[in-house]
């Protein structure tokens, strides 16, 4: 095979790792470059340096260190029997490239992921080579996201917590049978233990800071996984209710979710059609509500529909509000917080300018449309000064009332 | 009427100190002219205001940071505007707290915008490597909308510390010597570094981190404005991206459709396989198992009945029972090959009432119509039959996708909700309950087949 140059490599090696739909760089320590010999700063809030025309964010400097892989996972452009074409880039490689980018402005750092190639140790210890020299040799305070293989040696993946703001393994499926048919070589149990191994380091690395201060930090960013949606036959109400497990049991940042797509080359045993990107959208929407507007897993069950999945024309906090109308309308002057986080339409920051607002006076509906981005979605729902919806709340083509036009449709949206 | 000059366009500790002497004396804001960098004599005779200092007097927190970014903007009635608020927040404290208030909400808009201005700075300047006196510097070419560049370099100052670098903009430049700041007046386009090369290799890593299988360019440019583009060398890909991505989703399905055909089997078999534990719907919970389609793969027509029966949920097989039996006699009649045919249900666990010993059987409703339909896709993906047949109305809901009458439709070919050709007739169980004109019927269906049957030779 003839030898490939840096640019080829990077075009194989980036193309590979399009599918992993995280690209934060956000929630970890601040940091700085000052006083230090290399470059390099985190300040919180992740930066997106750029958007590709798949709307996705670009923040990091996204690749494999190698596509090659002795696993055979169906969903996987790089499985074992795939025919792209497989490149391998050194450590020393991508710690230039991570560099040279980042000297220009166009990333925040770092997000390395490999396939498996010899063994799983053999490929983290390569993975966390490259942290290793960034953070050491070059001083680098940029932000590190490393993907961990679950049956790497713990004291490796240790390894990769100390160099890495983030650290993440993939739970690939949202059930047990979608990983059985699609990805046979992977195990769940074994996924999720290696889970539950990185919780405790992260909470044994914390308590160690609390106490020593010279103690090192060990991922500050904590961990996230991933699930391929629409793949398997996991319904929305399942997808959910797996996603809360995991927060709950492993203490995970973010559970991500990228929509099936249809990869090169792909096993026969994937589905031919890809599911609607606006379910991605939905499935996002509802990890919100759970994560920041006190909605319960079983809640969010509720707003699916009866074959369990979110409706894909409204939204699920509005799904759940058409279907328990008996909680609305709701008194805008009076409600407690959590009350007028489930009104529909009302975003958190919305809410809490309400709740400050409120106590200067009474909030007619003029006050709440300078608070908002949209009155006519939270009209129905609320009582203002002035302000009552009469039979609004109660009527049925309420949601045909609400439901967003069809607007000029993205180019594939489906 | 009295005259501040201030400093510089961001000169926010100038403006404090005029509108900290001000509001001690209480000076109306219609009294206050506030001017940038201006030459005093330019006022004529009238009288520049010095501020002088007064007794303390605080201010909440927030509005401080709010006045910080609203400094910054481009409008140059800020100063007038935030000088207005401080006189309100004097003689109530807790104005700011108003948030439906329109100065303090207009006030808050501009400061947002001078945030997001200053985050898209962080995130858009893009530096060009040269070699210059004394090494390596780096030099970008930025236009700000709002006036940002100093209150923003510390960003840069913390991010590339031990590097040397500039950043021009047409108002104001900043430099960094790995020591201290400096500044020096706008500058051009044309002062800046044209190129570097590895932005050949940055402009390869976008091109490939690019999904085409998903296109989103409202998501896009809703957080990257196109007013930005012009600096950034990644984005002159933008165009040929989006309009080769169709094209890429299209070859990739295309050649996956087409390399199904040796595959097939494991496919099914794995489909299969993870229906076995569907829980998509809570009907696994009544039946005895999941009763998967049956037949060859390279079937030319694909019958879908309603659901499994009592018989089919203890065989785990289609059509085994009394209706399955009443078409196997139907197909030879009509002349068609059952052991060409697929068949299959478009509900996939047998939903039933307890009645004593009896299972006796209960129509699938549409939610759970809905839910199964996901394996029938698969099947129909996996054999893509030149013709289904929807026996009975449950199995035409979930090919079409909504309730149709099969009297108005049986007879002539329909095109199914997935593009394909698909065919209505009744299920052979309404035969068998059918008390009038059971012959005719049973006749009827017979015809229906044999039409298919044609249909299908047709189509070979």
């Amino acid at each position: 095979m003839a030898q490939l140059d840096t640019r080829q490599k990077l075009a194989i090696l980036a193309d590979a790792a399009k599918y992993d739909a995280s690209c934060a760089s956000s929630g970890t320590a601040k940091r700085d470059g000052v006083g230090g010999k290399g470059i390099g700063s985190t300040e919180g809030m992740g930066i997106c340096h750029a958007y590709a025309p798949d709307g996705r964010c670009i923040s990091l400097l996204k690749i494999l260190l190698t596509n090659s892989c002795i696993f055979d996972c169906h969903y996987c452009i790089n499985r074992k029997s795939s025919n792209v074409r497989r490149a391998r880039f050194t450590a020393e490689e991508v710690v230039q490239l991570t560099l040279a980018f980042y000297k220009r402005n166009y990333i925040e750092g770092l997000f390395l992921s490999s396939g498996i190639i010899r063994s799983s140790n053999y490929t983290m210890e390569q993975l966390v080579e490259v942290a290793r020299s960034l953070r050491e040799d070059h001083d680098f305070r940029g932000y590190i996201h490393l993907k961990t293989i679950p049956d790497a040696d713990p004291e490796l993946v240790h390894k990769a917590g100390l160099h890495a703001d983030r650290v993440s393994i993939n739970v690939e499926l949202p059930t047990e049978r979608g990983l059985k048919r699609l990805a046979p070589q992977k195990d769940g149990a074994r996924i999720e233990g290696a889970m539950k191994g990185m919780k405790s380091a992260i909470e044994e690395g914390k308590d160690a800071k609390q106490r020593f201060k010279s103690a090192p930090s060990f991922a500050p960013a904590g961990q996230s996984t991933q699930m391929i949606v629409g793949a398997d036959s996991a319904s929305d109400g399942e997808i959910v209710t797996t996603a809360s497990r995991l927060y709950d049991r492993f203490a995970l940042r973010r559970v991500y979710y990228s929509a099936f797509s249809p990869i090169p080359d792909a096993s026969a045993v994937l589905p031919l059609q890809r599911p609607p990107l606006m379910r991605e959208h939905r499935l996002y929407q509802s990890d919100w509500l759970m994560r920041f507007y006190g909605f319960k897993p079983a809640e969010v069950v509720q707003a699916a529909d009866a074959d369990g999945m979110l409706p894909l024309d409204i939204d699920p906090k509005l799904a759940w509000a058409l279907k328990f109308r008996e909680h609305f309308p709701v008194d805008i002057n009076r409600a407690p917080r959590e009350v007028l986080l489930r009104i529909p339409g009302l975003g958190v920051k919305a809410v809490d300018r309400i709740v400050t607002s409120r106590r200067w006076r009474r909030l007619s509906l003029d006050d709440v449309a300078r608070l908002t981005v949209s009155v006519a979605k939270v009209r129905p729902f609320i009582v203002a000064e002035g302000w009552r919806p009469t039979l609004l709340t109660d009527r049925a083509d309420l949601k045909q009332r609400l439901k967003p036009k069809t607007e000029q449709l993205e180019l594939f949206a489906a | 009427m009295r005259i501040v000059s201030l400093e510089h366009e961001e000169d926010f500790d100038g403006w404090r100190d005029a509108a900290r002497s001000l509001a001690l004396s209480r000076v109306p804001p219609s009294e206050v002219t506030w001017s940038v960098g201006a030459a005093r004599d330019l006022f004529g005779d009238e009288a520049v205001f010095e501020s002088t200092d007064g007794p303390a007097f605080s201010v909440p927190r927030p509005f401080v940071e709010l006045a910080r970014s609203v400094i910054c903007h481009r409008d140059p009635e800020r100063f007038s505007l935030l000088y207005t608020l401080l006189l309100r927040l004097r003689a109530q404290p807790k104005t700011l707290e108003d948030r439906a208030d329109p100065l303090v909400q207009r006030l808050e808009r501009m400061a947002k915008e001078v945030r997001r201005d200053m985050h898209k700075m962080h995130a858009f300047v893009r530096f060009r490597e040269v070699e210059a006196e004394g090494g390596t510097r780096y030099v970008a070419w930025f236009e700000p909308e709002h006036h940002i560049v100093r209150s923003n370099a510390g960003f840069f100052v913390r991010r590339f510390n031990s590097m040397d670098w500039s950043i021009l903009t047409p108002e104001l430049s900043v430099h960094w010597n790995r020591e201290a700041l400096s500044f020096s007046p706008g500058a051009t386009r044309a002062d800046a570094p044209d190129g570097d090369p590895i932005e050949e290799t940055w402009k390869t890593y976008y091109a490939s981190i690019f999904n085409p299988a998903r296109v989103k360019v409202k998501a896009m440019t809703k957080e990257m404005p196109k007013k930005y583009w012009k600096n950034m060398p990644e984005t002159a890909l933008v165009g040929e991206l989006i309009a080769g991505a169709q094209a890429r989703e299209s070859r990739m399905v295309e050649t996956s459709r087409t390399q199904i055909g040796s595959n097939a089997r494991v496919a099914w078999e794995a489909v299969r396989e993870e229906a076995m534990g569907c829980t998509r719907c809570h009907l696994y919970k009544c039946g005895t198992q999941t009763v998967f389609g049956e037949g060859p793969l390279d079937a030319r027509i694909m019958f879908v009945g309603e659901q499994p029966g009592d018989q089919e949920d203890l065989a785990g097989k289609p059509f085994v029972g009394p209706a399955g039996q009443l078409l196997d006699r139907a197909l030879v009649e009509a002349g068609v090959d059952r052991s060409a045919t697929y068949v299959t249900n478009a509900v996939k666990h047998f939903k039933f009432e307890q009645r004593g010993k009896r299972r006796i059987h209960q129509k699938p409703d549409a939610p759970e119509i809905a839910a199964c339909r996901w394996w029938i896709e698969q099947e129909r993906s996996l054999i893509r039959p030149p013709v289904t047949v929807a026996l009975g109305a449950t199995a035409a809901r979930s090919l079409f996708g909504k309730t149709v009458t099969i009297g108005a439709m049986r007879g002539r070919p329909h095109e199914a909700l997935d593009g394909g050709e698909a065919w209505v007739t009744v299920h052979p169980s309404y035969l068998l309950r059918v008390r009038d004109n059971k012959e005719e019927e049973y006749a009827r269906f017979v015809e229906d087949l044999h039409r298919i049957g044609e249909r299908v030779k047709a189509l070979a």
